[in-house]
């Protein structure tokens, strides 16, 4: 299997990055660890003119710690530097547990947690996890930067609110007040298989009360999808497994899930109740894992 | 940046140094180059295999400074700067690495088309983890995909290089 061909660039600093990705505009392609480019490149389902590799930023590699703001992961970090962190296993252990279940050891080795952002498909196992911890992501082009939530990020499938000529640098988990989350994901196989449908959940516990809640669905929707009416039920409410349960179903209602080769819509939406019910009693129970 | 030189038809080409199993190697490589294609079909190094061309089976699998990855999924003139070694280098001399032998030992080995990839994958864990519990040895080889085997004399295998390794610090695999 070949490539299409292409002029290759490589630029040695953001301002660079930015120039190059203004000057081309959409006949150029962003290339970060490649596992989603190269595939879609590989089935011609793109051909761009010119490929502007992020590999030589140092700026956007590295996890560390704002006092006060929080959690900056670099664009460029890949899945195996995310499950690794001791950083990131002291903060939120959740985020390692999220990359390490996914894809495979090889993959996880080149694919970066830029890449599973931008490429915005509705089972991609980072943004869920993400979400629910309040992320925030930096967007920087040549005229200046913004900084989005995560959860207003993802349009449609393979759509986001990112312009053309924006490259994603960070992404920034805020210190919070949660007491726990957690995502759990269902796939058909143990490794390199994409998730069928997935939950990822945070909780403020308050005692056995539940302050606040969010719960994201993998899977679910054409984007990953917020389950506000399950997130509604259990806010303000002491917990029961009953009110779990409930929570669970109503998530799996509020759903949009298709039917694809991986599983039917029904299928999934059965999967989602009980993701989210598990999901939930582990963050509520197990603290951020 | 590597040093771009023009074909006689204006295509651009990129010089760069491989660094594969220790040697560097100088080649003019075009942007769409896939590191599998220039190991197999330029240096030669046929012992890394081909076969989803996608990233599912591991067969392509080489070390680049130390970690395992899949040379299907990596352009050539990205991987200049590192450190490359292919099954052709797993061993520094010209006898075959304990994890070789391991394989051969516990018939690991039927039609053979997995085990550069499979060994590769191994000798990645056993370098940075001695005594890998059962768990963490599957969980190394989760990204290689074995029709033959079953997989139960390649864990074995794996497994049985750890136990001959010292039991703290010492020398690795
Ligand atoms: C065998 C295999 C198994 C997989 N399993 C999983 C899985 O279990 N779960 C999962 O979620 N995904 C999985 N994937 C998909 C893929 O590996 C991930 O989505 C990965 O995180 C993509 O990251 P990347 O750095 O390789 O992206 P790239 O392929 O480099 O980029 C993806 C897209 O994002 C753009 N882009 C990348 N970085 C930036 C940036 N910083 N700024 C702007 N644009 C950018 C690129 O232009 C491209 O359009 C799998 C892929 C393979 C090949
Ligand atoms: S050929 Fe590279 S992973 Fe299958
Ligand atoms: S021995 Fe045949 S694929 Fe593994």
């Amino acid at each position: 299997m070949y490539l299409p061909d292409f002029d290759y660039y490589a630029p040695p600093d953001l301002v660079e990055a930015c120039q190059l990705v203004r000057e081309f505009g959409n006949s150029a392609k962003i290339l970060a660890g490649g596992t989603d480019l190269l595939h879609k490149m590989k089935h011609t389902e793109l051909a761009p003119e010119a490929v502007i590799s992020l590999k030589k930023l140092s700026e956007l590699k590295g996890i560390r710690y704002l006092p006060g703001q929080g959690v900056i992961i670099g664009a460029l970090t890949t899945q195996n530097e995310l499950a690794d962190s001791p950083l990131l296993h002291r903060k939120y252990r959740s985020v390692c547990e999220a990359a390490h279940n996914m894809a495979n050891n090889q993959i996880r080795h080149i694919g970066t947690v830029g890449g599973n952002i931008v490429n915005a498909v509705p089972s991609a196992d980072l943004p869920p996890i993400l979400m629910v911890l309040g992320a925030k992501v930096k967007l920087v082009n040549i005229d200046g930067e913004r900084t989005v939530p995560l959860d207003e990020f993802f349009l449609g499938v393979h759509q986001t609110i990112r312009r053309d000529d924006e490259i994603l640098t960070e992404i920034e988990i805020p210190d919070q007040k949660t007491t726990g989350s957690t995502s759990i994901r269902f796939g058909l196989r143990k490794s390199g298989a994409l998730a069928v449908a997935g939950a990822a959940v945070a909780v403020e516990m308050d005692g056995e009360t539940c302050r606040s809640a969010r719960i994201v669905l993998a899977a679910a929707a054409p984007v990953p999808m917020r389950a506000r009416a399950a997130e509604r039920l259990i806010t303000g409410q002491q917990i029961t497994p009953d009110l779990l349960e409930q929570a669970g179903a109503a998530a799996a209602r509020e759903s949009n899930p298709r039917d694809s080769i991986r599983g039917s819509a029904e299928y999934r939406r059965d999967l989602i109740r009980i993701l989210t019910r598990r999901a939930l009693h582990k963050a509520i129970t197990e603290g951020h894992v | 940046m590597p040093e771009v030189l023009r074909d006689s038809q204006g295509s651009k080409h990129y010089l760069i140094n491989l660094n594969v199993n220790g040697d560097t190697y100088t080649l003019a490589v075009k942007g769409n180059a896939l590191l599998v294609n220039v190991l197999r079909d330029w240096l030669d190094f046929t012992g890394t295999k081909k076969g989803c061309e996608l990233g599912d089976c591991g067969s392509c699998t080489v070390l680049i400074d130390g970690k395992p990855v899949n040379s299907c999924m990596v352009l050539a003139v990205e991987a200049e700067g590192h450190e490359i070694t292919t099954i052709e280098g797993v061993s520094p001399s010209d006898k075959l690495d304990r994890l070789q032998e391991s394989f051969i030992a516990n018939a690991a080995i039927q039609c053979g088309y997995c085990t550069p990839g499979m060994i590769l994958a191994g000798k990645a864990l056993l370098t940075h983890n001695p005594h890998p519990t059962e768990m963490e040895v599957r969980e190394a080889i989760s990204g290689n995909l074995c029709r033959c085997t079953g997989y139960v004399n390649i864990v074995k295998a794996i497994l049985a290089v750890a136990d001959e390794n010292p039991p703290e610090g010492g020398e690795s695999a």
